[in-house]
């Protein structure tokens, strides 16, 4: 209810911060639901021969 | 305001890459914080990098078969994004420090900007698309995916991932041949450039700023402006080392928020607030 009130204010700019940080962590659950930290822990422990000019 | 930048930025810098073992053996950390990234642009095959680097956990997740949202590296972009904007570009970004420093040499006379500066600017968002996105989606390297951006531009990763490594392992050094050339030109120009204009790479190149410069018009953190204490004697214009007009300061996703406008300014109408907001701008 007091959203519905006040959903000029929850919606302004001056709000945006706050949808972009939740929408964050929104997205950081779903990327760890789907196993995606382990694909980005597997590159980031071996040395990345791209990276480095080799590969 | 500029010793206390100075002093995050090489904090974070050395915090952020604190795996000294790493640098003495030619190793990289391989310990459970490489789960998550800085919000800088840090190479995750640096031998001190304690975590990972957004924008190749980005193109891991590009590089991965078939098509998946990157849902990871988006929620590190919005979490880092939404709070800070281009404040990490400014403050907490190593490869930003290594230009500012650069900056500093005494030659050359010093220019804000390239010519054609209107134009190249858009260059990081065509890096962002082409290479990251694109690059790292349909770039094949044998059978498998390139992360194109790592593998043709990055200077970080070349500096702060390439030379310590091949310094200090000789099976790496045996290895390195026209691609190392490539990367190692690139980045001497763009150290070279960096002593003559301000940060090259974060103005025309980098994909990191050109994401975070998108949040710039609504994070947390902002420069405020007092719209009624203000004066228009141009100051804080004079002072960015960005050229960007008071209008333009924090909102603009060039504003990199070094917080120089807040010193220089001497009505002292211009300060940083941890507010998003929309009235001061307009």
């Amino acid at each position: 209810m007091d959203f519905y009130k006040n959903r000029k204010r929850w919606l302004s700019r001056s709000s945006l911060w706050l949808w972009g940080f939740l929408a964050g962590i929104l997205f950081l659950g779903i990327g760890s639901a789907r196993g995606q930290f382990s694909v980005m822990w597997r590159k980031a422990v071996m040395i990345c021969m791209e990276c480095i000019g080799i590969g | 305001m500029n010793k206390l930048r100075f002093s995050v930025q090489i904090l974070f810098t050395i915090f952020t890459n604190g795996y000294v073992y790493g640098f003495l053996k030619g190793k990289i950390y391989q310990g459970p914080f490489k789960y998550t990234c800085v919000p800088g642009l840090n190479c995750y095959s640096c031998p001190g990098a304690v975590a990972s680097c957004p924008i190749g956990a980005l193109q891991a997740l590009l590089n991965q078969q078939g098509f998946h949202i990157p849902f990871s590296a988006l929620g590190f972009f919005f979490l880092f994004g939404s709070l800070l904007g281009r404040f990490v570009c400014g403050w907490l970004c190593p490869f930003g420090l290594v230009q500012d420093l650069l900056h500093k040499i005494p030659i050359f006379r010093k220019r804000k900007r390239l010519p054609l500066h209107p134009i190249l600017k858009y260059g990081k968002y065509a890096v962002l698309f082409l290479l990251v996105c694109v690059g790292s989606l349909f770039l094949f390297g044998g059978f498998a995916k390139v992360p194109a951006f790592c593998k043709y531009l990055c200077p970080s990763g070349t500096l702060f991932g390439a030379l310590p490594l091949l310094s200090t392992n000789p099976l790496l050094r045996s290895q390195a041949g026209g691609l190392f050339l490539w990367k190692l030109g690139i980045l001497l120009l763009i150290l070279f450039l960096s002593i003559k204009v301000y940060r090259p790479f974060c103005q025309y190149l980098c994909p990191l700023g050109a994401i975070y410069g998108w949040f710039n018009r609504f994070s947390l953190l902002q420069i405020h402006l007092e719209n009624e204490r203000c004066t228009s004697c141009g100051a804080c214009e004079k002072a960015c080392p960005l050229s960007l007009s008071v209008q333009e300061i924090s909102c603009s996703p060039e504003c990199i928020r070094c917080g120089k406008c807040t010193q220089a300014c001497p009505n002292r109408c211009l300060h940083f607030t941890m507010k998003s907001n929309e009235d001061s701008h307009k």
